[in-house]
């Protein structure tokens, strides 16, 4: 029995020990990441608001451009609880001035949302990360080059900046291709790369001394390599934390653009572009510019929690 | 002679800093041959890290700078190659093994890539292949469930363990000779005595060339063939082990050996330990650099450094940089076990030391830990 038992707890050992999973760094930070329920809320509206804007041809029930007249400025259908007399089931959340179907709207706008925080961010981040990576790594004069550059960028006032690019180059042929889109992505990444840029050259200066870098080198590894292996992955959490911050700071200056009548063209619709037609009608109804704004703060509130859940779960002192 | 694989001639390595010109290493030679462990001995702050980091041409330029010397690695100047030459030198025949396996591992990636990075580099294996090298070189160096733990990041592994894998690390490319800084100095006395233990018999079993730096003379004692003491930027005393712990000719192995405590002692004797501290390196000393600490000085090593050469009484190959011990001199026949030296030039020194100001420098290394 004792020699049973005792081989039994051997086997056990045994098994504890093939069992044992292998949990990488990313792996762990994940399972943080989902634990933290505001970031998984906020992973899940990312998640809703990325389906509804790629399945938004097929989800919408009206063509966001066809307008109806008679059917002008319906109210969401909700509101007939509350006395309104302009509303129809057949426009869930009501229409706008020209009678246009306000939720399809509102899921077509997403999908340039989704644009404009994908592409502009990444310009922003392979521009940042290539200066940064060389001015903190190669220092000296480089370093002191691509810096001066990079205050000067950062010296202008971002919004002020992004406006005045924008507005010139508003009648040329690249303020006009794809509604405006593309001067949108200049204008965006024009401005941020220069917050990414010292942010990569302060995380590589703090890196690059680190003894581990030295032990590369002692191995022969070359520049290239060392920034690519050693450094790159040592910095790349503080990176993830700022692009999932930058994402919706490019939606928000979209939406500011629209509002402002320069950024994408009517009648292409966006959040910004909604809230600039209902502002016509704001002292008649609301909802044109409620429905939007409020898409707006929840993508932008979603994407905050995912920012600030990534930072905690990337941080490798909070080890579980 | 038979042919040296390393052979350091003269070798001045500085730093330009402002306070003014650092020189770390001040015309250092000795040779390494094929398969002999050295040690490299001597305080916090006296060149033997710049040393090591030098034969590898690791110094960071600026503020570092290699002025002048030459090192001739198996026939050819380490100091003329271009740097690809270089990198393929690193890691490859001469390998390095840091003092803190906490900071020399990468924290983000496996063991696994960190080994096999540099079979990967020098030896152009493919990944499945240098994976099976690298499980071989954890068995190797003591890693129990070797194959198990490729995988595991460096967090996962405690101070003895990661000091194995930078030995593994080290061993990967079957260098000539491997540079370990101070390899147990982070590590229990416990896990210290393992991991020489482990050097020891890879040594043997590769006739691998060793440098072994350390300031810790019993680290060195049972391990190496030959000993150099440094102080100040200088080699001052070059022997072989047995001779240096028997018959040492420089009063600051006398000193670094009376602070060490012995078991034949009778347990009362008290440790003694060297007064002041190491010379500041910008502007040293002009006469004898250890002339300011020393008990046993006299006027002229305040006024003219002496040469390392041949001491009377001692082995053939036994050199020290010294006026008492040198022919003719008045230490030849001192018994440094017996003759603590002049006590009244041992309070002039406390006095001294005693009137420096606190903090001797900004960024100045702290002082050495007490050896063990």
């Amino acid at each position: 029995m004792a020699t049973a038992a005792t081989t039994q707890q051997q086997r056990a050992a045994e098994i504890n020990v093939t069992v044992r999973k292998q949990r990488s760094l990313w792996r762990d930070a994940m399972y943080r990441l989902v634990r933290n329920r505001a970031a998984l809320v906020g992973l899940i509206v990312i998640a809703f608001a990325a389906l509804v804007a790629i399945f938004a041809p097929l989800i919408a029930p009206y063509d966001p451009l066809e307008q109806n007249g008679p059917k002008q400025l319906m109210e969401p259908i909700w509101t007939q609880f509350f006395g309104s007399k302009f509303t129809d089931p057949a426009y869930i959340l009501g229409s706008d001035e020209l009678g246009r179907d306000i939720l399809s709207r509102l899921m077509y706008s997403s999908r340039v949302s989704l644009i404009i925080g994908l592409v502009p961010v990444s310009i922003v981040l392979v521009i940042g990360l290539t200066v940064g990576m060389l001015a903190g790594y190669v220092g000296g004069v480089v370093d002191d080059f691509l810096m001066r550059v990079t205050d000067v960028v950062y010296a202008f006032p971002d919004l002020l900046f992004v406006i005045i690019i924008v507005a010139t180059l508003r009648g040329t042929a690249l303020g006009e291709a794809y509604d405006g889109l593309l001067i949108i992505f200049v204008g965006i990444a024009v401005v941020n790369w220069v917050g990414v840029a010292r942010l990569v050259r302060g995380q590589v200066l703090s890196v690059k001394n680190r003894e581990f870098v030295e032990a590369a080198r002692a191995i022969g590894a070359g520049p290239g390599r060392i920034m690519r292996k050693h450094i790159f992955p040592n910095i790349l959490a503080p990176i993830i934390v700022t692009v999932a911050f930058a994402i919706p700071g490019a939606m928000l200056t979209e939406a500011v653009l629209s509002f402002l009548g320069i950024g994408i063209r009517p009648p292409t619709p966006t959040w910004g572009v909604m809230i600039n037609d209902g502002f016509l009608v704001f002292s008649t109804t609301p909802w044109p510019v409620l429905l939007p704004s409020l898409c707006i703060s929840i993508v932008l509130l979603a994407f905050t929690f995912v920012g600030d859940g990534l930072r905690d779960a990337l941080d490798p002192r909070s080890k579980m | 002679m038979a042919q040296q694989l390393l052979e350091v001639k003269d070798l001045h390595t500085q730093f330009f800093t402002r306070d003014g010109v650092v020189r770390a290493v001040d015309g250092v030679s000795f040779e390494v041959a094929a398969g002999e462990t050295l040690g490299l001995v001597g305080e916090s702050g006296c060149g033997k890290s710049v040393t090591a980091l030098s034969l590898m041409r690791l110094i960071p330029v600026p503020p570092g700078k290699i002025v002048k010397g030459s090192i001739m690695f198996d026939g050819a100047d380490v100091l003329k190659m271009d740097d690809d030459e270089v990198r393929g030198i690193r890691g490859n025949n001469i390998a390095m093994i840091f003092q803190d396996p906490m900071t020399s591992l990468n924290p983000v990636l496996t063991i696994s890539r960190q080994i096999s990075e540099a079979l990967e580099l020098h030896l152009k294996m493919d990944k499945s292949e240098a994976r099976k090298r690298t499980i071989e070189l954890l068995d190797l160096v003591g890693i129990p469930s070797a194959k198990k733990r490729v995988d595991d990041y460096p967090h996962q592994f405690s101070g003895g363990m990661r000091q194995r894998v930078m030995i593994a690390m080290a061993l990967s490319c079957n260098p000539k000779l491997i540079l370990a800084d101070e390899p147990t100095t982070a590590l229990d006395v416990t896990i210290q005595a393992q991991i020489l233990d482990l050097l020891k018999n890879l040594a043997r079993e590769f006739r691998t060339a060793f440098i072994l730096i350390t300031h810790d003379l019993g680290v060195v004692a049972g391990m190496t063939q030959r000993i150099h003491v440094m102080y100040g930027g200088k080699i001052v005393e070059k022997a072989d082990t047995a001779e240096l712990f028997a018959n040492p000719k420089m009063p600051y192995t006398w000193g670094l050996l009376r602070s060490i405590p012995r078991l034949d002692e009778h347990r009362k004797a008290k440790l003694v330990p060297i007064e002041g501290l190491p010379p500041d390196l910008i502007a040293p000393p002009p006469g004898c650099r250890f002339e300011p600490r020393c008990q046993y000085r006299r006027d002229i090593c305040r006024e003219k450094e002496p040469e390392l050469v041949h001491i009377p009484n001692s082995k053939p190959d036994h050199e020290a940089r010294c006026w008492g011990t040198q022919q003719g001199g008045w230490l030849v026949d001192t018994d440094w076990h017996k003759e603590v030296g002049d006590t009244r030039v041992l309070e002039e020194i406390k006095q001294e030391v005693a009137q420096l100001p606190p903090e001797p420098k900004p960024g100045d290394l702290p002082p050495p830990p007490p050896a063990i």
